[in-house]
């Protein structure tokens, strides 16, 4: 009875913050259409502003609490609003998408910059107090975090209903026609939504922090914790704030008795890895509870120009350009930047199989690097720690199953949804398989070794980057050759408009499937050659982090392109190099620069690589595939 | 009433009922689409006309009824399973493949079919429906007439029996109008059920062998354009409206 008391008790607390991180991100969704994925970055920057306000400066914990919540969380809403959200408004999934892991990449960034790695911890809100019911002890800061929840879901209630900026809100999400008639300007009732938004993100995270007494704060931890918020945002369908309330709590609940029952009915190595296990497939199941996407007649005309196709010809003069030219580049370096160079290249296939999946078909994955981390496993296992050709063989089509499986439930979802489903395998494949000893050895690493060529060493690091470069060179075209057969014709068909191609007769879910494994089977030969760098795979490699920053580099470069994914993959070696190179400021470089480019974005949809003046100007020859003008288009309705 | 009880009805539609929200949009439907005509499926603005199709092609799941192709009831059908019993649809609001030229738009529907099309070639369809613009222009910068003829050539594209065309003359001129209207004829003729929504009582009077007259969700009459023409509901509901001349 004590041991369900005391994981109650712990359930609800924890349930009690998850809602209002839910809370938090369904506001900004309903009222701005933005799915927030910074949101946990949010409440990891508010957590460690008020750790140096309470710990560092040794400010009065009602002036910090009162800075974080009523000063730093609104004014940065009201910045990113103001410099990024509000050209995203009523874009497609993808690209608001992108726009907010690039602002989550940002904040993660300038937080490594500000709080260089060292070991911090929050004290408890009243620390020690606590009360005593028969065994079971219940601290302040507990009961704090339950009633914090309570006060916030029937103060949001009574401001919902009673204040005009709150009705105005509701009215966004009920009949913005109505809302238009009010005289409430939408871009006001948006900028509430991202303050009400961040102000509950804030709170969460000042709540969370002192819970970390044993890990002390951390920045990926912290934004990930917060990624437990989005399973409660869903059961609440992303609009209902009672549901999402209630879906937090029952989340909390479930993890707390995980925790506490779970060990010794399940597999040893996974005991440790329940309370990170359980929200992700919560959030899965959570997705899979969601009716599946009809398909419906939108109406929407894709309207930006696609970029231009290179001939079979034009690519293959392209690839041999880049292979001499990296050829060029290995006689010249050695070292780090050489080995980061090759692993560059083997994300740009990573890369590829993205323009395949997303570029091209349309379909989000936020769970490529799992695919790759699946490649360079299966090649360790048949290779026996070495690699072979029978070892890619097998590898690809190992990826292909995996990928056509996930892609089942995957299917009936569609834009955000999906992207939460594959960031929920993402993390349950990170935290159940890639960070456990009972598959992977030890200390987390795949020994892979370096595919033979007959008569060509590879073991020279010089000679393997340039097999790298042949494999994506190849690769590139391949994918060319795709976008230019029938079934390339298909998938951008599917992309633009899925009613039209399903009453012509074409299965969307079967296309969707194929494009699926095939995008998989790509990334696993990344994977494959990665890790054959190194001579061994990580489980640190294939962190969603890792894998969300080369979602994002692609797409700045222009995640339509061939040459978007090579310097995407590339962007993700040579950033951190860079960074390595610099004093102490450079630690956040890749996230601060992500930003700025998806800042770019913002305004270009197509990436860097669709900028008109870039592509007027610069022809980047064969592999390339530089969007033409976007052009002001025929109004059609 | 029942114009030709020669031909089976390719396209049976029964006791169709749909609602958004509280909304009847469509009460009780139920009709017959037979080979070798064409039928009209007009009605005022709100009607439940494109409702009506989204049923039909299996976008849209009814809340009650049912509807058969060919004696089969494909209720339950996903679109791309109903597409390959031979129907083809065009939107009201355009649904292009945006990025993708005229030719490959169409090609796009010919590669749909087992026979990847046979000896129907793109640019074939194009000239038959009459698109002028270089079929290598990317369809998102066609104009809406322009756009719309695409649309038909792709649905035609897999050889469809029954062919559902969602205000086809909208963006046409009046000799475009007449052409397509020729166009559907000629399918007719060469024995496909042609189901048209169209707004331009003209052209429709003229070119179908029988006209359903559709309002508020429910069909208040079935009969020949004369028959129709003389429908004293009819003229109430609709045709008073779409007869004036400033309307038209
Ligand atoms: N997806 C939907 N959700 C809610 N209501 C809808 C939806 N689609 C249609 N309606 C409503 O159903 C009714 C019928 O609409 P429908 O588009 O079928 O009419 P229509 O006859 O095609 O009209 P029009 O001549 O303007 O094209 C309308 O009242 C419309 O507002
Ligand atoms: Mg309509």
């Amino acid at each position: 009875m004590t041991t369900f008391l005391t994981f109650t008790i712990i359930g609800i607390v924890s349930g009690s913050i998850y809602a209002i991180t839910a809370t938090g991100l369904v506001v900004t969704y309903t009222t701005t259409g933005v799915f927030n994925f910074a949101h946990g970055a949010v409440a990891m920057f508010a957590a460690f502003s008020y750790w140096q306000m309470t710990q560092s400066w040794m400010w009065p914990t009602w002036l910090a609490l009162f800075l974080v919540l009523f000063v730093e969380a609104p004014l940065l809403a009201l910045f990113v609003e103001e410099s990024y959200m509000k050209r995203i408004y009523g874009a497609t999934v993808v690209r608001s998408l992108m726009v907010s892991l690039g602002l989550l990449l940002i904040l993660v960034g300038v937080a490594q910059t500000i709080w260089q790695p060292e070991s911090r911890t929050l004290p408890e809100f009243f620390a020690n107090s606590n009360v005593t019911i028969g065994d079971v002890t219940i601290t302040y800061h507990q009961i704090i975090c339950v009633i914090v929840a309570i006060v916030m879901a029937a103060g949001l209630r009574i401001y919902l209903r009673q204040f005009r900026s709150g009705i105005a809100m509701r009215a966004v999400v009920d009949d913005p026609d109505l809302l238009a008639m009010s005289g409430v300007s939408p871009r006001r009732v948006a900028r509430s939504g991202w303050v009400l938004g961040f102000f509950l993100a804030a709170l969460a995270g000042v709540l969370i922090g002192p819970e970390l007494q044993l890990q002390g704060l951390d920045i990926n931890l912290l934004t990930l914790l917060v990624v437990n918020g989005y399973a409660a945002a869903i059961v609440g369908r992303l609009k209902n704030l009672p549901f999402t309330f209630a879906g937090g709590m029952l989340l909390g609940l479930i993890e707390a008795y995980c925790i506490g029952y779970l060990p010794g009915h399940i597999p040893a190595a996974l005991v440790s890895q329940i309370g990170l296990l359980t929200p992700v497939i919560f959030l899965f199941i959570a997705l899979m509870l969601i009716p599946s996407a009809r398909l419906r007649a939108v109406g929407r005309l894709a309207v930006a120009r696609p970029p231009r196709v290179p001939t079979l010809n034009q690519s293959i003069r392209g690839g041999v350009a880049f292979v001499l030219a990296a050829w060029v580049v290995a006689m010249l370096l050695g070292g780090t930047l050489l080995a980061n160079l090759t692993q560059g290249l083997a994300l740009g296939i990573v890369g590829l199989s993205l323009v395949l999946l997303t570029g091209y078909a349309g379909q989000v994955s936020l769970c490529q690097l799992t695919f790759m981390g699946i490649g360079a496993f299966t090649m360790s296992k048949v290779a026996d720690g070495g690699a072979s050709w029978w070892g890619l063989i097998i590898g690809v089509v190992v990826c292909g199953i995996v990928g056509a499986v996930i892609s089942l439930p995957a299917l009936r979802l569609q834009g955000l949804y999906l992207a939460l489903a594959t960031l929920a395998f993402a993390q349950a494949a990170f935290y159940g398989f890639f960070s456990n000893t009972t598959f992977i050895a030890e200390g987390g690493a795949i020994p892979v070794g370096r595919l033979s060529v007959p008569g060509i060493s590879l073991t020279g690091d010089k000679a393997y980057m340039v097999f790298c470069a042949v494999v994506l060179a190849l690769a590139g075209i391949g994918v060319l050759a795709v976008r230019r057969s029938t079934w390339g014709r298909r998938l951008v068909a599917l992309n633009d408009s899925p009613a039209a191609f399903a009453t012509l007769g074409m299965s969307p879910t079967v296309s969707k499937m194929i494009v699926f494994a095939a995008s998989a089977s790509l990334a696993g030969i990344g994977g494959m050659l990665y890790a054959g760098q190194p001579l061994a795979l990580s489980a640190l490699n294939v962190q969603l982090f890792v894998g969300l920053e080369l979602v994002l580099f692609v797409t700045i470069f222009g995640i339509r392109t061939v040459s978007g994914a090579v310097l995407g993959g590339l962007a993700m070696v040579l950033l951190p190099y860079a960074s390595s190179q610099l004093p102490w400021w450079g630690i956040g470089l890749a996230g601060i620069l992500a930003g700025v480019g998806i800042a770019l974005m913002a305004n270009v949809p197509d990436g860097i690589l669709g900028i008109p003046w870039l592509t007027e100007h610069v022809r980047i020859p064969g592999i390339a595939g530089p969007s033409r003008r976007t052009e002001e288009l025929a109004d059609v309705q | 009433m029942s114009s030709d009880s020669m031909t089976s009805p390719f396209l049976e539609v029964r006791g169709v009922s749909v609602t958004f929200g509280g909304v009847a949009a469509l009460t009780q439907v139920s009709l017959d689409v037979r080979p070798g005509e064409v039928t009209g499926l007009i009605g005022p603005n709100g009607a439940g006309k494109t409702t009506l199709f989204n049923v039909i092609s299996g976008l849209q799941r009814p809340d009650k009824g049912e509807v058969q192709l060919v004696g089969r009831d494909v209720t339950k059908l996903g679109p791309h399973r109903r597409a390959r019993l031979g129907l083809a649809r065009t939107f009201q609001r355009l649904e292009l493949f945006g990025s993708l030229s005229a030719r490959e738009n169409v090609q796009a529907g010919l590669d749909a079919r087992r026979d990847k099309g046979g000896d129907l070639t793109a640019q074939g369809l194009l000239h038959r429906v009459g698109v002028q613009a270089d079929a290598d222009r990317q369809v998102s910068t066609l104009p809406t007439g322009e756009a719309r003829l695409v649309e038909l050539a792709r649905a035609l594209a897999i050889d469809p029996k029954l062919i559902l065309l969602d205000e086809p003359c909208s963006g046409l001129d009046d000799h475009e109008s007449q052409l397509l209207g020729g166009l559907l004829r000629e399918l007719a003729d060469e024995g496909r059920a042609v189901l048209i929504v169209e707004h331009d009582m003209p052209l429709v009077l003229d070119i179908c062998d029988r006209i359903i007259v559709l309002d508020f969700g429910q069909v208040i009459a079935t009969g020949s354009p004369d028959a129709i023409r003389q429908d004293p509901g009819v003229q109430a509901a609709y045709l008073g409206a779409a007869n004036d001349p400033e309307a038209s």
